[in-house]
């Protein structure tokens, strides 16, 4: 990749972030500019590949729709399973408020 | 008198590291045990003394059990009448990408430095059941994002061979461990390479399994879509026998496989004579090491000694491994990593390292709108393209032989300070989309002492040719006896 020319600009880089709800510093930004668009120049040679009238695959076990019968089983007591969580209250998970008025 | 003491000494050495169980095969220990000549108290014991000696240096595990505990267990084991296993009252590793209930389980990374899972993996409890004895979680690259073992927020694991270079990875801990004698076998995760890179760094014989061969159920998603579970051990023989015992359906599972699991022991015996090996032009051209090639092409002689044709394959569409893998990758590992928000467990996502970090934006990127068809849809429609160059050239040849890596150990920070070339590491590993097995076996070592090992591929469910190969490859080579202790 011709040096100092970044496929990414830092606008595109900051919305990536945001959907992948990473906090970069600015130094971070610039760092991953620069990393993830020489990442994007080698992996564009995809682009190369003749695939018209190709089936997309997404997975290779030959395996659709495994079922198994809709019953109950034995699940993880309320305590073991708040056991990790950092914030509780009376047998919840705590969030932050996502709504505000 | 001094050469007298001298020769005493060597011959004493000798001795001892002759003596050393841990040096015996799976078969061999399994025996001793059932006649009493030892017990797995004295294995468990064997173990500590390894990691007590070498793991300050090599920094093998994120959680080391507790000794006395191990040898609790061991001596219990010793006591009761054991279960039908091969593997009953042998200590094993596994890497920490696997959840063991009560033992803390991080994947090597800082988010999940606290947690404790409440449940096992199917693979852990499988070996649980067989009456194996854990030893401790080992290191890797965090979330299986690497190939040397260093993108691990627990320092990184070093390489028994050369203590100034990396183990590999991403399960690195595991490798080490076992060319370190400090278990019998260990359980990796291969996705790109993570079982076979390491194990050809290390000296090791590692096994990446057929997609959906063994549970993945309770192992920590990297891409879920070629993520497999699998044996690493010192030989293609122990590799059968773990294998026996972790294979299978489980309705924990729904993409494990229900076809039906051979016995991979017998099916080691036989011949190999008439069989047909062949050996991608693409793999052995500019960019690989020469050291390399020529222990690979010694190998491939070898074969040639036992009956076995060799024959030279074209796979052009070779040139667009990484690519596909990668863009699909970090695709799958973007939508996998986003359960990490420090709620129900675990820290939050400002601890990711900065590889994963990258890896994360780069699937986000290419999954996202506008994006989706350059990028995601374009390397599936690859894969399908991958899937059938493997099934033409499974018409030409039983086995592919490829290099494992373009280069020997990598010194500390060559490939974490260059996240493309830690990309590109993978070049020979990432065919993981076709979900097909492979096989790392030790090949022998470069001029300042590397190991080097190569890779034997095959068709889906092909596990018994794989490990049936390795096997007369190690009756008639001792490179996966040598260790550096």
């Amino acid at each position: 990749m011709p040096k100092g020319k970044n496929i990414l600009t830092t606008d595109i880089v900051k919305h990536v972030a945001t959907l992948a709800k990473l906090d970069l510093s600015a130094g971070e930004l610039k760092s991953f500019q620069d990393q993830l668009s020489s990442i994007l120049h080698l992996v564009e040679q995809v682009s190369k590949v003749e695939t018209t009238n190709v089936e997309p695959t997404s997975q290779v076990t030959g395996m659709e729709n495994v079922m198994r019968e809709d019953e109950a089983g034995v699940s993880l007591p309320q305590d073991e399973v708040l056991r990790n969580a950092p914030r509780k209250h009376k047998g919840y998970f705590v969030v932050d408020a996502i709504f505000e008025d | 008198m001094l050469p007298e003491n001298i020769k005493v000494i060597l011959w004493w050495t000798q001795f001892l590291r002759i003596s050393m169980l841990l040096e015996k095969s799976i078969k061999e220990l399994a025996s001793g045990l059932k006649e009493k000549k030892f017990s797995s108290e004295d294995l468990v014991r064997e173990c500590y003394e390894n990691i007590e000696k070498l793991n300050p240096v090599l920094n093998v595990f994120v959680t080391l059990r507790d000794k006395d505990e191990v040898i609790k267990e061991a001596r219990e084991k010793d006591k009761k009448t054991p279960v039908n296993s091969l593997l009953y009252g042998l200590p094993f590793v596994i890497k920490d990408s696997y959840n063991t209930k009560g033992i803390r389980t991080t994947a090597s990374s800082k988010v999940l430095e606290t947690y404790i899972p409440p449940y096992n993996a199917t693979v852990y409890q499988k070996l649980l059941d067989a009456g194996a004895i854990l030893i401790g979680k080992t290191n890797m690259d965090a979330w299986g994002h690497g190939a040397s073992s260093e993108n691990t927020d627990f320092g990184p694991v070093r390489n028994p061979w050369d203590n100034s270079r990396v183990a590999g990875g991403s399960s690195g801990g595991n490798a080490a461990a076992i060319a370190a004698r400090m278990a019998v076998f260990g359980i990796g995760e291969d996705t790109g390479g993570s079982i076979r890179n390491p194990s050809g760094w290390c000296n090791i014989t590692g096994l990446k399994v057929t997609y959906g061969r063994v549970s993945r159920y309770g192992c920590i998603a990297y891409v879920s879509s070629f993520d497999t579970v699998g044996p690493m051990a010192r030989t293609a023989e122990d590799c059968a026998i773990i294998l026996q015992v972790t294979a299978g359906k489980d309705p924990l599972d729904a993409t494990s496989s229900p076809e039906e699991v051979p016995d991979y022991g017998s099916r080691l015996n036989g011949d190999i004579k008439g069989m047909t090996i062949g050996m991608p032009k693409e793999c052995y051209g500019e960019g690989v090491d020469n050291e390399i090639k020529s222990l690979i092409y010694k190998a491939a002689e070898q074969y040639a000694k036992l009956g076995v044709e060799i024959k030279e394959i074209s796979m052009p569409m070779l040139e667009y491994g990484v690519p596909v893998y990668y863009l699909i990758g970090t695709s799958e590992t973007s939508s996998n990593l986003a359960r990490y928000d420090g709620i129900r467990y675990g820290n939050g996502r400002n601890k990711f390292t900065s590889e994963t970090m990258r890896r994360i934006m780069l699937g986000t990127y290419a999954l996202s709108a506008g994006y989706y068809d350059a990028y995601y849809k374009k390397a599936q429609q690859g894969r399908t393209l991958f899937i059938k160059e493997y099934a033409k050239a499974f018409t030409q040849c039983d086995a592919i032989l490829m290099p494992i890596e373009p280069m020997p150990a990598t010194k500390l920070g060559e490939l974490i300070g260059d996240p493309v070339k830690n990309m590109l590491a993978d070049i020979f590993t990432c065919q993981t989309p076709v979900g097909i097995p492979s096989l790392a076996v030790p090949v022998g070592f470069t001029k300042s002492n590397l190991p080097v090992g190569m890779q034997l591929l095959g068709n889906m469910f092909s596990e018994p040719l794989l490990l049936k190969l390795g096997y007369f490859y190690q009756k008639v080579t001792d490179w996966h006896k040598k260790s550096n202790l």
